[in-house]
């Protein structure tokens, strides 16, 4: 069993698509107030690891504990502890065929979390937090990259998740719109939320991270504070990695 | 010339009040539609869902009992497919008129359930290319959130799908509308029994049948401009 402030304890994940090995062995534990930034070549296996976390890629082997519970177990209901797992995509996917407000008290109220006026207060709420108030009543189209990014940390954020995953979340967006989503997620991480980062963005690893980790060939090859982690690297392929990204 | 024309109106419709005829083969033929693109609909969407879901879910369903139920869905569903698409609809309408619903009174119930049937094949695939035409991401967001593959379907996926899909479903519309016309070949006097009829009565045939091809003109251009209304509706989250 995982101790008390353990959140996610991940042990011999596995993940294979036909025979193509992605994941070939991960253990880690997140702990409650963490923000884990995960860096790696691309087809490292970053992505897919995140995506196992919350059961959106069908883990082939290994075992997910969060809150305790092993939710790769067959008999788990993994909707309900995905609702305690926000997750943001690179692409955004907002819903297009709703409204930002609709967007965001969708899932609360369709899953009986909370009642629409509640749910409409919480999320103009948490629009204000990210400066998009004004968005509520328009459709996803009518939006920025940027502002799209924001909606889609907010959706999940209403949720009252207890560790939001982000998948490359800056990755899709033009240059001058990264900062408004980094501030974000920036002022998300200060407020003590549990974290996990999957980014090419070294500045947020170093400057927001508690914890670096690099994976690469679907195992994780190093892991450190952010100041050692830089500062120090071991293992070859990082030294390497990294003489190619920080320029 | 205008003389004859007014005369041949008069002996064809007016005259036994042949107009009539034209009037409840009208609405048969209205009845027929309505009801044969609901149950073309429903039969549609339900088996699209079955077919998308088991082509992208079939390898991650991780329930025995619920893998077993898809594929046996599925398999049914092609089936259903291959026979219905590879049948002329006039064959299909009087095998259930002659041998499955002999003991059936309503023709109009017959016919309806003929033509439904048969039009549920084509708007299950109308309305599949729909749903494969949608974003992953769409799909992946709402499972995120914790809804489930039912709830994501209904709230996400299908609205979506539907609005991609509606200029092809409206032709599917018409073609079914004008198909209903070989309604005859089981004796229901819809819109094209009629005027045939009239034909017979009066061995007149340009004023009747010309007549028809008017009233289902009016109708799929009636019916077209609905759409496009609607369309211009679903069109607002667009901008």
């Amino acid at each position: 069993m995982t101790t008390d402030n353990t959140i996610i304890k991940v042990s011999g994940l596995r993940k294979s698509f036909g025979s193509l090995d992605v994941l070939k062995g991960i253990d880690t534990e997140i702990k409650k107030g963490e923000v884990v930034v995960v860096i790696g070549p691309s087809g490292s296996g970053k992505s897919t690891f995140l995506r196992c976390l919350n059961r959106l890629e069908e883990p082939t082997d290994g075992i997910i504990e969060f809150d305790g519970v092993n939710i790769t177990d067959k008999k788990v209901n993994i909707n309900k502890h995905r609702e305690k797992m926000g997750m943001v995509f690179q692409q955004f996917n907002l819903f297009n065929n709703h409204t930002i407000l609709k967007n965001i008290t969708l899932a609360p109220v369709k899953l009986g979390l909370m009642k629409k006026d509640e749910a409409e207060k919480n999320a103009m709420e948490l629009l204000k937090r990210v400066g998009l108030e004004e968005k509520a009543k328009a459709y996803p189209s009518q939006l920025s990259g940027g502002q799209k990014q924001r909606v889609a940390i907010v959706r999940a954020l209403a949720m009252n998740p207890e560790v939001m995953l982000f998948d490359e979340p800056t990755s899709a967006l033009d240059p001058e719109m990264v900062g408004e989503v980094l501030e974000v997620m920036k002022e998300l991480a200060n407020s003590g939320m549990t974290m996990v980062v999957v980014t090419h963005e070294m500045g947020f690893a170093r400057e927001v991270g508690t914890r670096v980790v690099f994976m690469d060939e679907g195992v994780i090859m190093e892991e450190n504070s952010p100041e050692e982690f830089f500062a120090n690297p071991q293992n070859p392929r990082l030294r390497d990695f990294l003489s190619k990204v920080l320029i | 010339m205008f003389n004859d024309l007014k005369e041949e109106f008069i002996f064809c419709f007016i005259e036994g009040d042949r107009w009539k005829w034209l009037v409840d083969g009208f609405f048969i033929t209205l009845q027929i539609t309505l009801y044969s693109v609901l149950l073309g609909i429903a039969i549609g969407v339900v088996v699209a869902i079955v077919r998308s879901t088991y082509d992208n879910n079939a390898g991650t369903i991780r329930n025995p009992v619920g893998k077993a139920v898809l594929k046996v869905l599925n398999a049914i569903s092609k089936l259903y497919l291959t026979v219905i698409r590879g049948t002329p609809v006039v064959v299909q309408l009087m095998l259930m008129y002659y041998v499955i619903l002999v003991s059936v009174d309503s023709k109009v119930l017959v016919a309806s359930l003929a033509f439904g049937i048969n039009s549920g094949a084509y708007v299950a695939e109308i309305v599949r290319s729909g749903i494969m035409s949608i974003d992953k991401g769409q799909f992946e967001a709402g499972r995120s959130l914790g809804l489930s593959y039912t709830q994501t379907m209904i709230k996400i996926i299908i609205p979506q799908a539907f609005k991609n899909v509606l200029p092809t479903l409206a032709n599917e519309f018409i073609v079914l509308l004008k198909e209903t016309s070989v309604s005859g070949y089981v004796a229901l006097e819809d819109i094209t029994k009629a005027g045939d009829l009239i034909r017979s009565r009066t061995y007149s045939a340009f004023m009747p049948l010309i007549a028809v091809a008017i009233i289902y003109l009016v109708l799929v251009v009636f019916f077209t401009k609905l759409v496009s209304i609607l369309e211009r509706r679903l069109r607002n989250s667009d901008h």
